[in-house]
This record gives C-alpha cells, sequence and structure tokens, in this order.
C-alpha cells in the first residue's frame, strides 16, 4: 500500500427500552410468551385502532438524552415511516424523523491517545417490528407480533470514530450508561443492543469524506470488530485498484467473514415520512427535565471514587466492579451485610468472573443474592466451611441461589472442629506414611503438604487446614 | 300508532313508559327494511337475529330499571366503518368483504351501554371516500326522496336509513361533510362534532386529523341526545379532547349537556354569513332556502349580517392534500397479510401485496392513494403536504376572527341538492368542488350542523348548515332547535309523497 488511509465510522445504535408495557399499547414486553399472546388490536394494526404513547418511554429516551449531554426537545412529535413489510402490522413504523427527542450530545471514551469525544447527532424513539418466522415445512411464513410495539431508542453518532478501538469503547460506554440508568439490559446476543455501522475511508489528512457504506446484522463486539476491519480493508483495495466505494447496506455474515451487498441507494425506498395525525405533540417542560435529571443515578466514574474512598480496595478491582451495574449493586449490598470488602471483591472478581467466563454470560445474569454471598463469605470467616469447601457451595450457589448454610448442612460439609477425631486423623496418616515421615524428620519440610492432604483426604475435606498443619507439626517434632 | 315514524328521544320515552316494547320497536324497524331495502339499499349488513336477541335482553334490563338513557331500547344503525365486534365492518370496500372485528368502537361501545340496539351496518362509500355513496362495492343507496338521485355520502347509507324508516337514528363520520352532506340531501338533521369529542377509537381512518363520528337523527332533539351518549374524553383516542379539564369562561356554553340547550332562544345571536359562499357556484333554488332560514333566524330575534371569510378557494385543495396524505398511509395495512381480501393467486410477497390492493380497492380509493403517495414523496413534501397544512392553519386562523364577531356562522350545506345517480364520478374535480362548504370545517376542527330548510321545485331537501367555534355545540343544538320549531317539524318521505 502506497497511501495512507483513515477510517471514518459513525453508529446507530438501536437500544430496547426496559419498560414493562409496549410504546404505544398496553401489552407486555416480557419475552417468552407463545406467539402473539402479547397483543392487542393496536400492536397488529387492526383496522380503527390508535396508538397511545407510553410516558416511561419518553422518560427512558430523555434519562439516556441528559447522561449523553443531549439537548432535550421541548415539543417532540412522531412520524410515520410507511414501507411494506409483513412484520410491520400497520405497513408504517411509528418514529421520529422531524422532532426527535435528543439532539447534539457526546459521550466521553478512553483511547491511547487520551479522552475523546463522540458526539450524538440524535436520539429518537420508535417502535419495534414483529418476528417473521419461516415454516420449511409448509413453504409459508408467519408473523409474531410479541415483539411489535416494543419500545426502542436509536442513538445516532457522528463520524468521530476512527477504529474498531474507538467503536467498542463508546458502545461500552453507552451501553454502561443505559444500564445505569435502568433503561435497557443492552445484550447485544439477545438484540436488546443492535448497532448498524456507518463507515467510509478517505486517504490521511483528506479533508471531505469518501463514500459510505451501512453494515447491519452485528450482534456481537467481535462481529462489530471483525466486520469494521473487513469492510475498511475492502474499501481500501478498491480504492487502490482505481476503482471506487458504492454507497449502499451490506449485510456482514460472521461465520463466513465477509460482507455482501443488500441494497444500493438507487433502490433506496422513499419513506414518506410526515408526522403522525394519530399523536399530540409532546410538551416537555423545564420541570419534567429537572425530575429526570435529579433522578440520574450515580454513574461509574462517580462510582469509582466513592468506592475508592469508601471501601478502601484497589483501583483494579473498583475498575471490574463498576464494569456492570448489577455487579456493583451486587458488591454495595454485600458489603452492607457483611463489612469485609475486600473479601466481597475478591468473591466477584476471581469465582464470579470465572464462572461468567466459563459459562458465557453476562454480569447482568448473575442470580445469586447478595444475602446468600454474604453467608458464605461470613462462614469462611467464623472457620465453619474451608477455602475449598466455600468454592464448591459457591459453584451451586452460582448456579441456584442456594443457600449456603443449609446447604452446607445439608451435605455435611462443615469443618470438624472435635479435636480427638482430627488428632486420630492425624496419628493414623503418620502411622500409614512412614517413609514421608522419616523425611520430613530429614528436614526435607516440604512432604508436610502432602501430609496435610492425605489428613484432609481422610477427613473428606472438611477440616481447617491450618489447624491440621498445626496439629501435624507438633506430633512430628 | 306508526312506530317507524317516532323520533328517538319519542321511541325512548315510549318503551319507558311500556306503551312500546323494544321488540316492537325494533320489528317496525325491520318491516321498513323488509319494504324498503330493494329499492334504497340503506345497509350492508343487517343482522336480525342478533338485533332480536339483544332487544329481548335491553328489555330486561330496562323492566329491572337498570337501564334509564333516554336512547335505551332503540334501533340504530351504524356506518360500516365502525367496528362492531362479531359483526362484518367491510368500510364499503371489498377488501375487508370478511372482516369481523375482535373489538368495538368506542362510540359503539358508548351506544350500546346506553341501551341502543344495533339493527345493522350502513352503506358508505368505500372507505368513506366519495360523496354520493356510488364508491360503495356493495352497490349505491338511493335517495328515499327521489330513488333516481344518491342520498350524498360518503354516510349515504345512515343518512337514507333514518330518512326512510329502516332505523330511529344512525352513526355517521365526517372528514369533509360525510355527515352533514347526506343529512341535507335526505332531510335530516346530521352533526359533526369539534375534532376531538367523540373518540375515534374504532373508527377505520380515512383522515386521522379530520375525521370524527357524529349523529345522524330526525330532529335536533335527537341530535343532542345522541351527542351526549357518545362524546366524551376516551384514553384509548390520543386526539381525544377532556372537556372537563378546560377551564372557559364561557357561561357554560362548552360544556357536554347538550341536551340543556334544546331551548328556543336566538335572541341577540350574532350569525354571520360568508358573502364568499354565495357566490357563482351556489344552486339558486338551494341559495333561496338557506336565506329564507336565515331570515327565520331573524325573526326569532338573531342578528344577522354577512362578512368575509376568506380563504374559501384554498379549502378543497388543503383538504384534499391533507386527507389524501393520512389516506395513503392509513390504509397500508390493508395488504392481505392479516385479515381482509387476499388475492387468490400470487407468487411471491409482492405479487400478493400487488394483486391483492388492485383487486380489493376501488378506483377512488386507488386515486385518492396515489394522489396522498405523491403529495408525501421526498421531494413534494413541502411544496405540497406542508403547504396545505399552512393552508389549513389560515384557514383555522380565519374562522377565529370570524367567531371574534359572531357566535355562529350561517352557509349552505352543499351547493346544490342530490344529484342524479351516475351524474358525479364522472367528473372528480366536481365532485371534490362541491364539498366546498363543509371540508373548512374539518380543517378548522370546529362543530357544525345541518337542518332541514327547504325543498326544491324537484322534491329534494336543502339543508342549511350551521358552524360553530370549537367546543360551541351547544350554541349550535340551541340555535337549530329554535330554528327546527320556528320552521316547523320537516317530513319524512312517503308523507310528502302522500300529500302531492
Ligand atoms: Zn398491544
Amino acid at each position: 500500500m502506497s497511501r495512507q488511509y483513515e477510517t471514518v465510522i459513525g453508529l446507530e445504535v438501536h437500544v430496547e427500552l426496559a419498560t414493562k408495557t409496549k410504546i404505544f399499547c398496553g401489552c407486555s414486553t416480557s419475552f417468552g410468551g407463545a406467539p402473539n399472546t402479547h397483543t392487542c388490536p393496536v400492536c397488529t394494526g387492526m383496522p380503527g385502532s390508535l396508538p397511545v404513547l407510553n410516558r416511561q418511554v419518553v422518560e427512558y429516551a430523555m434519562a439516556v438524552g441528559i447522561a449523553a449531554n443531549c439537548e432535550i426537545t421541548r415539543c417532540l412529535k412522531f412520524d410515520r415511516k410507511n414501507y411494506f413489510y409483513p412484520d410491520n402490522p400497520q405497513n408504517y413504523q411509528i418514529s421520529q424523523l422531524y422532532l426527535p427527542i435528543c439532539r447534539n450530545g457526546y459521550v466521553e471514551i478512553e483511547t491511547p491517545e487520551g479522552i475523546k469525544q463522540v458526539r450524538i447527532h440524535e436520539i429518537h424513539m420508535e417502535e419495534d417490528a414483529g418476528k417473521l418466522v419461516h415454516d420449511d415445512w409448509s413453504d409459508t411464513s408467519l408473523v409474531d407480533y410479541n415483539r411489535s410495539g416494543v419500545p426502542l431508542i436509536e442513538i445516532v453518532s457522528e463520524p468521530d470514530m476512527r477504529s474498531a478501538q474507538e467503536v467498542i469503547a463508546y458502545l461500552e460506554k453507552l451501553r454502561l450508561l443505559i444500564q445505569y440508568l435502568g433503561a435497557s439490559d443492552c445484550k447485544l446476543q439477545e438484540g436488546s443492543m443492535r448497532a448498524d455501522v456507518n463507515l467510509s475511508v478517505r486517504e490521511a489528512g483528506a479533508e471531505a469524506y469518501g463514500t459510505r457504506t451501512e453494515m447491519k446484522n452485528l450482534n456481537s463486539f467481535r462481529a462489530i470488530t471483525r466486520a469494521i476491519e473487513g469492510e475498511s480493508a475492502r474499501q481500501i483495495e478498491l480504492l487502490e485498484s482505481g476503482r471506487s466505494v458504492v454507497q449502499e447496506t451490506r449485510k456482514w455474515d460472521d461465520g463466513k467473514e465477509m460482507s455482501y451487498a443488500m441494497r444500493s441507494k438507487e433502490d433506496a425506498q422513499d419513506y414518506r415520512y410526515f408526522p403522525d395525525p394519530d399523536l399530540v405533540p409532546v410538551i416537555i417542560s423545564e420541570a419534567w427535565i429537572e425530575k429526570v435529571r435529579a433522578s440520574q443515578p450515580e454513574f461509574r466514574t462517580e462510582k469509582m471514587e466513592r468506592y475508592k474512598k469508601e471501601y478502601g480496595i484497589p483501583d483494579y478491582d473498583i475498575g471490574i466492579l463498576t464494569q456492570s451495574k448489577h455487579m456493583a449493586d451486587l458488591f454495595e449490598e454485600t458489603v452492607a451485610i457483611c463489612p469485609l470488602p475486600k473479601k466481597v471483591s475478591n468473591w466477584l472478581m476471581v469465582e464470579t468472573m470465572r464462572l461468567l467466563k466459563e459459562k458465557n454470560m453476562d454480569a447482568q445474569d448473575i442470580r445469586y443474592s447478595a444475602g446468600n454471598l454474604a453467608k458464605l463469605i461470613q462462614m469462611v470467616e467464623d472457620k465453619e466451611i474451608n477455602g475449598t469447601i466455600a468454592k464448591e457451595v459457591f459453584e451451586v450457589m452460582f448456579e441456584q441461589d442456594t443457600d449456603p448454610e443449609i446447604y452446607v448442612e445439608e451435605h455435611g460439609l462443615k469443618t470438624v472442629t472435635d479435636e480427638n477425631a482430627l488428632n486420630r486423623a492425624v496419628e493414623d496418616v503418620i502411622a500409614a506414611n512412614p517413609q514421608t515421615v522419616e523425611e520430613y524428620r530429614n528436614g526435607k519440610e516440604k512432604v508436610l503438604g502432602f501430609l496435610v492432604g492425605q489428613t484432609m483426604k481422610v477427613m473428606k475435606g472438611q477440616a481447617d487446614p491450618a489447624l491440621v498443619n498445626r496439629l501435624l507439626k507438633e506430633k512430628l517434632s | 300508532m306508526d312506530i317507524w315514524k317516532l323520533s328517538a328521544v319519542e321511541l325512548g320515552k315510549k318503551i319507558k313508559e311500556k306503551e312500546v316494547t323494544v321488540s316492537e320497536a325494533l320489528e317496525a324497524a325491520l318491516l321498513q327494511i323488509e319494504e324498503k331495502e330493494a329499492d334504497y339499499n340503506c345497509y350492508i349488513t343487517v343482522d336480525r337475529a342478533a338485533a332480536r336477541e339483544r332487544a329481548q335482553k335491553v328489555q330486561k334490563r330496562i323492566d329491572s330499571g337498570e337501564l334509564t338513557s333516554a336512547l335505551a331500547g332503540v334501533p340504530v344503525a351504524v356506518k360500516d366503518n365502525m367496528c362492531t365486534q362479531g359483526l362484518l365492518t367491510t368500510c364499503g370496500s371489498k377488501m375487508l368483504e370478511n372482516f369481523v372485528p375482535t373489538y368495538s368502537a368506542e362510540a359503539v361501545n358508548r351506544l350500546e351501554a346506553a341501551g341502543a340496539v344495533i339493527i345493522g351496518k350502513t352503506n358508505m362509500d368505500e372507505f368513506a371516500m366519495g360523496s354520493t355513496t356510488e364508491t360503495s362495492a356493495y352497490g349505491a343507496t338511493k335517495n328515499p326522496w327521489k330513488k333516481e338521485h344518491v342520498p350524498g355520502g360518503s354516510s349515504g347509507g345512515s343518512a337514507a336509513a333514518v330518512a326512510a324508516g329502516e332505523c330511529f337514528f344512525a352513526l355517521g363520520s365526517d372528514t369533509g361533510g360525510s355527515i352533514r352532506q347526506p343529512a341535507s340531501f335526505c332531510g335530516i338533521v346530521g352533526m359533526k362534532p369539534t375534532y376531538g369529542t367523540v373518540s375515534r377509537y374504532g373508527l377505520i381512518a380515512y383522515g386521522s386529523s379530520l375525521d370524527q363520528i357524529g349523529p345522524m337523527s330526525r330532529d335536533v332533539t335527537d341530535c343532542a341526545v345522541i351527542l351526549e351518549t357518545i362524546a366524551g374524553c376516551d384514553k384509548k383516542d390520543s386526539t381525544s379532547i377532556d372537556r372537563k379539564a378546560l377551564s372557559m369562561n364561557d357561561s357554560g356554553w362548552t360544556g357536554m349537556d347538550f341536551s340543556a340547550a334544546l331551548r328556543e332562544d336566538v335572541r341577540g345571536m350574532r350569525i354571520g354569513i360568508p358573502r364568499d359562499y354565495f357566490t357563482d357556484g351556489l344552486d339558486d333554488e338551494v341559495k333561496a332556502s338557506v336565506l329564507g332560514a336565515a331570515k327565520t333566524f331573524e325573526e326569532c330575534g338573531a342578528r344577522v349580517e354577512e362578512f368575509d371569510l376568506s380563504f374559501v378557494d384554498y379549502a378543497v385543495p388543503a383538504y384534499y392534500t391533507i386527507a389524501a396524505a393520512e389516506a395513503s398511509s392509513n390504509l397500508e395495512r390493508f395488504d392481505g397479510v392479516k385479515y381482509g381480501y387476499r388475492t387468490a393467486g400470487y407468487e411471491d410477497l409482492h405479487s400478493m401485496y400487488r394483486k391483492t390492493r388492485s383487486e380489493g380497492f376501488g378506483t377512488e380509493v386507488k386515486r385518492r392513494i396515489m394522489l396522498g403517495s405523491f403529495v408525501l414523496s421526498s421531494g413534494y413534501y413541502d411544496a405540497y403536504y406542508l403547504k396545505a397544512l399552512r393552508v389549513k392553519a389560515l384557514i383555522k386562523k380565519a374562522f377565529d376572527r370570524a367567531f371574534e364577531t359572531y357566535d355562529l356562522i350561517l352557509a349552505p350545506t352543499a351547493p346544490t341538492a342530490a344529484p342524479r345517480l351516475g351524474s358525479s364520478l364522472s367528473d372528480p374535480i366536481q365532485m371534490y368542488l362541491s364539498d366546498v362548504y363543509t371540508i373548512s370545517v374539518n380543517l378548522a376542527g370546529l362543530p357544525g350542523i345541518t337542518v332541514p330548510c327547504g325543498m326544491t321545485q324537484a322534491g329534494l331537501p336543502v339543508g342549511v348548515q350551521l358552524i360553530g367555534n370549537c367546543f360551541m355545540e351547544k350554541k349550535l343544538i340551541q340555535a337549530a332547535y329554535t330554528y327546527e320549531r320556528a320552521a316547523g317539524k320537516f317530513p319524512v318521505p312517503s308523507e310528502r309523497r302522500g300529500a302531492k
């Protein structure tokens, strides 16, 4: 490559809001219902039905906008985006084009070059579509409208990102803000957060942007990273070989690690946007904005500072604990019951993170309660169980939020504190391992570990290893 | 006693006083249907069995004292663009030839809660697009005064059914005059309330920002009582207005106790007549009748004078731009996927959409969908749609100015009496222009009422329209009631024929 290129990226991020009911009707937004059971005349587009706005959607959108330093529109409207597709029961989607709820914001991300601002062009509210299910057996398509009318916000950034790393940092920042607000769980895999990537390349130092493409269907950070790398390489290759980039929408196939064209600008649809006459303008008062602003939670940066002062745990721990609001909440709740911050932090950072990774889970999916974790830590503190047993119990608790006290009781895992029994076990082990005992007495002190292990085995693990250690030393000296 | 000739309120009273049973009332209307439907074709669906069953139930609840409303037990016809649970609702279109709603419109629910008995669903222009009821996929309705003439539209079936005695009152919907114009053509009373007064929930939308449901009745008293029954804020319709929450220093005029306005008194009322409405396009006989009505108002003590309303010429193009734009989007849901008509043979999704909509919609509906899609398309949106919205705002301002001086505006309802069948559809532009006196009222969101005020030489009724400021239905009702008393009750068609 003779010339240097710069990649220019802007994102359109769709986030499903965590309201209990849909944006324009009272139907439930919960997952898992049989097809078309969370529906009514409104969200199935029945003739004569009318939308009624869910105020919680406005409040969540406003909260995200405030957190992302946006201007809030005082008089907002909804517009109809007209296009025919069966997952869209009215054949128009109620969205916002002319007066979106938020505009002109920014979030800060960390890059190797320091803090960088990514500007937000706008945030608007809209409704989600239903799902098409193709039945190969009968060669027909079926529609499920359970997701139809689930509230979404679309966060549109300016083309301010220059690499996949910056894109991921931006997405992580958004995800954290929104999770902290409780406005969404932002799970990429499950589609409650979806990103479309607008990407172009230009020669380093050039002023004008190159022709951009839009990539859809990106449902993991890994897929996003690879799509960005793949697409900028593809565009550079086109330019290097004297061809030009076509403005089009492309679909990323993560399995094949390549993108292909879906539709070009020429056959872009005319959505015939116009204000929805069924909905009245929403007037947002200063007081309403203030109310939402006042109820903004403590965000990560503030939380990190407070943890440092309040709990005195290392920066490294704080970084991991505050990566997820759920994890941070769990930490605080556990410490409130069992005031041993570093111990609590260890269980979260080490064991919890290990199991999450192993089971390919998100921190938000942690099921066990603060109460049970506090009990477990207390049991170790009180030497009722030892560390090894505690890890075993924790794995069970991680799965089912089992009460550790009951579990230990029922499975007879309590540490044996009966010194007679322990003495007997130690004596048996000494008697059974004359050669090792001999080695120890000859100064090979590290074989003591083996004898401790043998004793623990006889005790079925239910002994305090420190105590076993002491008893062995006494008997062998 | 000819039960079928009673007004709704008269009938309701007799039912309460046990002079007439609900079943007798229903059978009286069904008998008129038996005798006249072949001639007039007012209904798309007559639900005899369900109506008879309901009549029995309503009678029991009246007898037990549970139902006390003025309309309890009174048979009613509902325009076929309002959803009725379990009862075919076609909107006058082949597209909905098999559509049975799973829920009822709010206005229908309110009528039923008051004990009214739905006889059936009335004929209408397809999706309420038309002024003659000739665009219906279920045949044209004929004017009960003269079979060779149209009943008007789009609520032509409702108007004709009320005039012919095939029901005691009816619900219509009015987007650009669709209640008032057919009421005027059929010699009955029809009212379009202030936008937001009656819930649109369950009304299959044509032009959402203009549509209102309203009463169609034999006289002004019925009109007031029906409106009182169906009006009210509805949380299911965001454009519905909570009038109780309006704090206006209005001496009670904006209230919803409409029957309280049934008083003979127009003394000191200032009535304006827009000079711009009495120009070349207005038929001489109609003009004479309407000015005659103005004279009656003067004799009753009102102060009547002419004034310039302005923007009159812009109303028709602005209306057709806005209504068609909204309709083009509102009618997108009729695609063969979820309900209604689906073409028999198709290759893929797009061929199903194309064939279903080509076969399911009639010419006038397609014309307006195309017009509406055009004015919303990118590059034309500002030039047409936005400009039309600006005209709409100017028209509203012109009315606001007029209402600074006048309590009411008096105007013709339509430029002519009912035209002959088959004479309108060949020239759609002419048909659109004939809406000139009614559509401004929808554009400005105002209430308007039409009351019969005369007959042409040819024996067709003429209506006079009264227009009020927003929420001033009571003023309209009081003035219309006073006029009706002064002019004498308007005859029903057969009496008139007998008299000749
Ligand atoms: Zn719903």
